[in-house]
């Protein structure tokens, strides 16, 4: 058993095409929910998303490459590059044979297959393009990272919808800290805005027409947000003996699975995952300074987290820090997970909590301390980052901060 | 000079799926030679059958070995898609 570390970064959101960009607005508590831009969203009740602006491929990828990719798969191989010079990785012929690639997506290229069907529904075409297969499949993002840096190791992708990316970061941990892989590239990616796909949330009824206020009284929905978020994980002893930094060790992962409901959460199943997490992590309770909850300002999901929070952490609820970033970067679905991951190394590696935006008032069933509207400085040992699934699908993963 | 604009066009389409500049592909050029690889090639027949409003069957498109067959084979479909030259 090795004890694993994260040693790179990579994101691109609404909040930054860098994790440095996304990690500066989180700090400043800055929203990057707004109007959609890149679907006409006039027969849409809702209006507001956290989209990437004046995101233009050619400034991250190879023209040549393009064509052949979804906007999901081109977020994956953008965050993934990110991480894989972050970490510094020298590769070796063995090290890109046995490497794992590990992402999580939720809907993958469904906007490049209603591309497809709207010629075919639409249009009255009899044919769609050839490469809509290619495309959507949801293994694309982690096929095309194989492929850009050469890497032969297992690779495959985990679909839990809002979970999917921490899962995906929990197996790679699980197979590195096994000495299954010699490193592992983890994450995920999403690409949410297309006509059919923002109908489908609408239906659902679940979308705020105003902003996402986790845990506010006011609260009225989630925003969905798209985006890529790419960890390179790999032992400690080899991070030092190459000469890495590593950024923060990962040391639990926890699952489970409601069994109750499609969507309607409960509290057992999120409780029992965090204490999975705590026991994999070998952690007390007590050693928890933040959690980065899975906030969704949905009315459910706000009430039901608090109250598993509670059940896991017992009196420690009190002392406990939590926010939920999706307010700032909105809830990019299968990428969630990484990208509130990264939002979690970021905090233990400076120090710094992130804050929950768009806070209005309190609301007496989420009463924990949600780190309103401003970031807080706040040297913690150890912090959780939750995402319970649709499906009633549950992961937590814990890190804990480097001496 | 109906097969000169054929052509003309099938070049176009080709250089303009593979993103290549336009004089470099060439009647004579290989398909090899131009980097285009299958799926390329599933590419560059759909845009074709936009580009020229035809079908192309699976199994011709299969054996077309270079842009002299791409083009001959076009021409036919076209003709077999307008018996009588239509006025123009």
């Amino acid at each position: 058993m090795h004890r694993v570390v994260v040693t790179g970064v990579g994101v691109i959101s609404a909040l930054g095409k860098n994790t440095a960009g996304f990690w500066e607005s989180l700090v400043a508590g800055t929203s990057a929910i707004r109007e959609i831009k890149s679907v006409d969203v006039s027969q849409i009740r809702f209006k507001n998303a956290a989209e990437i602006r004046n995101y233009v491929p050619e400034e991250h990828l190879e023209p040549k490459d393009i064509p052949f990719m979804d906007r999901f798969a081109q977020f994956a191989v953008i965050s993934a590059r990110e991480a894989i010079a972050d970490a510094g990785v020298e590769w070796t012929p063995d090290l890109r044979e046995n490497t794992a690639v590990i992402t999580g997506s939720c809907l993958g290229g469904r906007g490049t297959e209603e591309t497809g069907y709207w010629e075919l529904f639409h249009n009255n075409k009899n044919r769609v393009h050839p490469l809509t297969i290619p495309l959507s499949m949801s293994n694309a993002g982690a096929s095309h990272i194989c492929m850009q840096f050469g890497i032969e190791g297992p690779a495959y992708t985990i679909s839990t919808a809002c979970a999917s990316s921490a899962h995906a970061i929990g197996q790679a941990f699980w197979m590195v800290r096994s000495g299954a892989a010699p490193m592992a590239i983890a994450g995920g990616s999403e690409a949410p805005f297309f006509l059919g796909g923002l109908k489908a949330w609408e239906a659902l009824r679940v979308i705020s027409k105003d902003t996402c206020r986790p845990f506010s009284a006011e609260r009225s929905g989630m925003v969905l947000g798209e985006g890529a978020a790419m960890l390179v994980l790999e032992p400690l002893e080899t991070a030092l003996a190459r000469g890495a930094r590593p950024l923060v060790e990962i040391v639990g992962f926890g699952m489970s699975a409601d069994a109750g409901h499609i969507t309607q959460p409960v509290a057992t199943g999120p409780s029992r995952a965090m204490n999975l997490a705590l026991r994999d992590a070998r952690l007390a309770p007590e050693q928890i300074g933040y959690i980065n909850a899975h906030g969704t300002a949905t009315e459910a999901n706000d009430r039901i987290e608090t109250a598993a929070i509670r059940s896991t952490f017992g009196k420690h609820a009190e002392k406990l820090a939590v926010s939920s970033t999706k307010s700032m970067h909105g809830h990019a679905l299968g990428a969630a997970g990484a990208l509130e991951a990264v939002a979690s190394i970021r905090s233990l590696e400076r120090g710094i909590l992130p804050p929950t935006a768009n806070f209005l008032t309190a609301d007496p069933a989420c009463d924990l301390d949600i780190i309103p509207n401003q970031a807080r400085k706040a040297s913690v040992e150890a912090c959780l980052s939750n995402s319970f699934a649709f499906g009633g699908l549950n992961a937590v993963l814990a890190f804990k901060a480097i001496p | 000079m109906p097969n000169q604009t054929i052509q003309d066009r099938v070049l176009k389409v080709i250089a303009t799926s593979k993103r290549l500049p336009l004089e470099s592909v060439r009647e004579d050029s290989s398909f090899e030679s131009l980097g285009i690889d299958s799926l390329d090639r599933l590419n560059i027949l759909f845009d074709l059958e936009s580009e020229f409003d035809i079908e192309i069957n699976d199994e011709e498109a299969k054996d077309i070995k270079n842009i002299h067959e791409m083009v001959e084979g076009i021409t036919h479909l076209v003709q077999a898609k307008t018996p009588s030259s239509s006025a123009e």
